[in-house]
């Protein structure tokens, strides 16, 4: 179906002004009730008093909520259209978890302390995991089917999941700190976090972006898509480099947030269509509101303590995967 | 030698979710023969088949096995009389032959019974009929697409019905494997007069094999009888859609089927 | 050549029934040496640790004698904890199979499509939230691993349940409920890093006869109910339709086996919590071991006992810090797993 591009801008306007809404709503809500003259004394800069400096800690949140949200989401999408695979989701196919053991392993064994090289280390789980699971899951008959990416993730997972306990267990000293972000939070978001992160960040989305037209192409089978020009492996690489940099990234500031990438995607599809040049900003945009959003919920409903981010987008998020799982006609193995 | 079941179908209705397949349906598959349901896709064979093996609930009317509901029927007792082979059945990784044939014995054992020489004797009778017996301790997903459909008819062999249902027997098997598998049913039905109930979609072997064909259409019966009966131009075109010539076979007997399409067409003498 | 013409079956019947003796010797062969393993095992965790007992201490204690230093070591702290290895093991390793077999995957594990993940979550919310005892934490635990189950199922049917769906669905419940776990044991008053091993992972710390008591009546009771249904499972990996034509009432002995299984699991992982990879490996390793064709029930429990009990031991002494009975599975099992996955990849799919 063929959607005007008029319909396709306007849904884009239309989510940009809720993911504005959204920051508004976060700097200025939270577990602690503010004053409209505080509020805007912080965006000046103050963090005198208490309540300034909780507005002053929710602007670098609220920016880093945005940033990742839009990594998560325009991540998912190219995933999911690298392996044409409409369960690719950084989550399930563990490829947080593989940045969370690169990330805990270097903590732990090689003493890495500064976040850039924190970073450097998740992408590079990140990276070997995506690898793994895809190799994995494409194992057979039929390549990668849905069930096997799943499976293979959802395994890969389990494992990764035990090294890095096995990792952390016996080492106190970085236990505290490891705990807190394995759950997967922006709340300890800093300024300098996000300097630090942006330039990866930046590069990732390039990548991506650039990589939306070989997307559609390559949604008709490599071998069509080969047949129309594309260069498929290197297009491939490209893109599966830049959803890996996203995710590897944000999971090494954030912990790991599942679901962001699975579900906007979906959601973006039913609006703006399967046009990659489309679909990925507004992903993009999408994935910011909805991870702003739920970072506003669980800082609301769970007053004064905080619901982490990550749990709540689990929580959000596995319904949408079920329903999109049933709506499907899936065949049997 | 083997009991006479009637096996019937009286306004059947059948269908998946909110679609209706198959629409007040009467038939009646004649005892100790061989009959073949004919369609275009998505006509309803399967799903016929699947309802008079008690695999899919009628939404109205019954399927009559004997006289009786084959719905109401105990699935053990309905397991010994009547055999199904499905579509695409599943073999377990690494499963032999002789195992895999010897599951067939399952509705005549009881919860913890042990093994009789009854049920050796039924698997060796079904091998040896299926001439599988050779390949018995072989890996049943090693063996080429002929083979293991006649490892899938020596275990509903072993069951030891008398009446035998038989979904698309022949679909992925190259033509020497198909007239292989179609050949065993025939000597079954001849020697043991098991009645054979089987799904084709070609025309042409159906002609061949069954003494009784029923072609569907639409969900419904579009004509029933002998193969001269029912494969006519006229059956052809509209059950498929497609203009034909049908013509005798000089190697059977039986009426053949040669489809009419666009181009390579010789004007009829 | 007619195929059926009278051809004596005696020397075919005499090779059938001779090749599926081969297979039942294999069975009980194997059978009867795991569970040597396993009371070899169970007396070695009894005899060796921080301080070494003899045979003869550990017998005496087995039989209520007093004995001093070992009474309380042997009697007090191994003792329960063996066997709650032992039971919990058998638990993990017959609903492990159980749902491989029912769902032609290897992979489909109720540790990967939230059985566990439910019970575990429920567990470790009565406990730490609600403060309940042994007992009731058991109930809760098989009323919640039964309602996910049963969602689950629920989720899946469409008109019939395709294993595929249930699959998929089970990975995104398993999600959901992981995330719930993180959540309670954050809010936990004190870390208590012990509670949160359990929950997360599986641990035999602190093991008492209060955890282990539940765990055996569900094994006395339900243990057979699905041995019961043994012959029905095994005609269940032909495909729900040929099952159904063999005279297997697939509904009803699916039902059977999922609360029976799903029972067993539950009061499994009240005790001593999701032990990572039990009951995904004991399947496919029973399966190997014991090759095709025969029914893997008892096989695979245990496999799963065998594996809980030498895991939980090697945790303890074997590395320099004492790691829980989970962590070594499921860093043992990781490379394990993989393998297995590729493999089964590889052949396309089924136990």
């Amino acid at each position: 179906m063929r959607r005007p591009k008029r319909l396709r801008s306007l849904w884009l306007l239309a989510a940009l002004g809720v993911l504005t809404l959204l920051m508004l709503v976060s700097i200025t809500i939270g577990s602690r009730e503010v004053g409209w003259d505080d509020i805007f004394a912080a965006l000046g800069g103050a963090a005198d008093g208490f309540d300034r400096a909780a507005v002053a800690t929710r602007i670098p949140r609220t920016l880093l909520a945005v940033v990742a949200g839009a990594a998560l989401g325009m991540s998912g999408a190219v995933m999911q259209g690298v392996t044409r695979n409409p369960l690719a989701d950084p989550g399930i196919l563990g490829v947080n978890v593989g940045a969370a053991l690169a990330v805990v392993s270097g903590m732990a064994y090689f003493g890495l302390s500064s976040a850039t090289s924190m970073i450097w280390v998740a992408i590079v789980g990140a990276g070997a995991t995506a690898l793994f699971v895809y190799t994995i899951g494409s194992l057979g008959r039929g390549g990668s089917t849905p069930l096997k990416l799943a499976l293979a993730g959802a395994a890969t997972s389990a494992a990764l999941a035990s090294f890095v306990t096995a990792v952390v267990l016996p080492r106190n000293d970085i236990a505290g700190s490891v705990r807190s972000w394995q759950i997967g939070g922006v709340g300890g978001a800093t300024m300098e976090n996000i300097r630090v992160v942006a330039p990866f960040l930046i590069v990732g989305f390039v990548l991506s972006f650039l990589s939306a037209r070989a997307l559609n192409a390559l949604a008709l089978g490599d071998d069509l898509a080969a047949g129309l020009g594309e260069r498929v492996a290197v297009a491939r690489g490209a893109a599966a480099i830049g959803a890996v940099v996203l995710c590897g990234a944000v999971t090494a500031v954030a912990g790991p947030i599942g679901f962001v990438g699975l579900v906007v995607p979906h959601a973006c599809r039913l609006l703006v269509g399967v046009d990659h040049r489309w679909l990925l900003p507004f992903s993009a945009v999408l994935g910011a509101a909805l991870l702003t959003g739920a970072d506003v919920i669980g800082r609301i409903i769970a007053r004064p303590a905080e619901i982490d981010v990550g749990i709540l987008t689990a929580l959000i998020g596995a319904p949408v995967f079920i329903y999109i799982v049933r709506r499907r006609k899936v065949r049997e193995l | 030698m083997t009991v006479i079941h009637t096996l019937a179908v009286e306004n059947l209705t059948l269908g998946y979710g909110e679609r209706t397949v198959i629409e007040g349906l009467d038939l009646v598959v004649p005892a100790g023969r061989i009959t073949a349901i004919v369609g275009a896709n998505a006509c309803g064979k399967s799903t016929l088949l699947r309802s008079m093996s008690r695999l899919l609930p009628p939404r109205a009317g019954q399927v009559l096995l004997d006289g009786k509901q084959v719905h109401r029927m105990p699935a053990k007792e309905l397991a010994r009389t009547l055999g199904l082979l499905p579509q695409s059945p599943i073999a377990p990784e690494g499963i032999t032959v002789a195992d895999l044939v010897g599951r067939g014995r399952n509705p005549h054992q009881r919860m913890f019974s042990r093994w009789s020489a009854a049920d050796d004797e039924a698997v060796a009778a079904a091998l040896d009929a299926t001439s599988t017996a050779v390949l018995a301790d072989r890996a049943v997903d090693e063996l080429s697409g002929g083979q293991r459909q006649r490892v899938w008819i020596a275990m509903a062999l072993a069951q030891q019905t008398d009446l035998l249902l038989l979904d698309e027997p022949t679909t992925f098997l190259d033509v020497s494997h198909q007239i292989e598998v179609l050949d065993l049913l025939t000597d079954l039905n001849q020697a043991r007069g098991t009645t054979i109930v089987m799904v084709l979609h070609d025309l042409n072997l159906a002609a061949r094999y069954a003494d009784h064909l029923i072609a569907l259409a639409d969900g419904r019966v579009h004509a029933v009888g002998t193969p001269h009966e029912v494969l006519t131009e006229e059956t052809v075109q509209a059950v498929f859609g497609l203009s034909s010539r049908v013509l005798e076979d000089p190697t059977s007997g039986r009426p053949m089927m040669l489809p009419i399409g666009r181009h390579n067409v010789v004007a009829p003498v | 050549m007619s195929l059926l013409a009278t051809h004596p079956t005696g020397s075919t019947a005499q090779a059938v029934a001779e090749s599926r003796a081969r297979r039942r010797i294999r069975r009980r062969t194997v059978i009867t040496v795991l569970a040597l393993l396993i009371v070899a095992g169970y007396l070695v965790s009894l005899m060796v640790g921080q301080t070494n007992y003899s045979p003869a201490d550990v017998l005496r204690v087995v039989f209520g004698q007093d004995v001093p230093g070992a009474g309380f070591t042997v009697g007090r702290l191994r003792l329960p904890r063996a066997t709650l290895a032992v039971l919990a093991g058998l638990c993990f390793g017959l609903g492990g199979v159980t749902f491989q077999t029912m769902l032609r995957n290897p992979l489909a594990s109720p540790d990967i499509i939230g059985i566990s993940s439910g019970a575990s979550a429920a567990a470790a919310f009565s406990i730490i939230v609600l403060g309940y005892g042994s007992t009731a934490v058991s109930i809760v635990a098989i009323v919640s691993g039964l309602v996910v189950a049963l969602a689950i199922y629920a989720l899946a049917y469409k008109g019939g349940v395709a294993g595929t769906r249930l699959i998929l669905i089970g990975i995104g419940v398993a999600a959901m409920l992981d995330s719930m776990t993180a959540y309670v044991l954050s809010q936990a008053a004190e870390w208590d890093l012990q509670v949160a091993m359990r929950w997360l992972t599986g641990s035999l710390n602190g093991s008492s006869w209060t955890q282990t008591l539940p765990v055996f009546v569900a094994l006395l009771v339900l243990a057979p109910v699905l041995l019961g249904q043994s012959r029905n499972l095994s005609m269940s990996q032909l495909g729900d339709d040929t099952a159904s034509a063999l005279g297997v009432r697939v509904e009803r002995s699916r039902v059977i086996m999922i609360i029976a299984a799903v029972g067993l699991i539950a009061f499994a992982t009240a005790a001593a919590g999701p032990i990572a990879f039990v009951a995904f490996l004991a399947g496919p390793i029973a399966s190997r071991i014991v090759g095709p064709g025969v029914s893997l029930l008892v096989p695979a429990a245990l496999v799963g006992a065998l594996l809980v009990l030498v895991g939980d031991f090697a945790g303890q002494y074997a590395f320099g810090t004492r790691f829980p009975v989970g962590v070594v599975t499921g860093v043992l099992g990781a490379p394990y797993l993989i393998y297995l996955i590729i493999r089964t990849n590889r052949a396309g799919g089924s136990l």
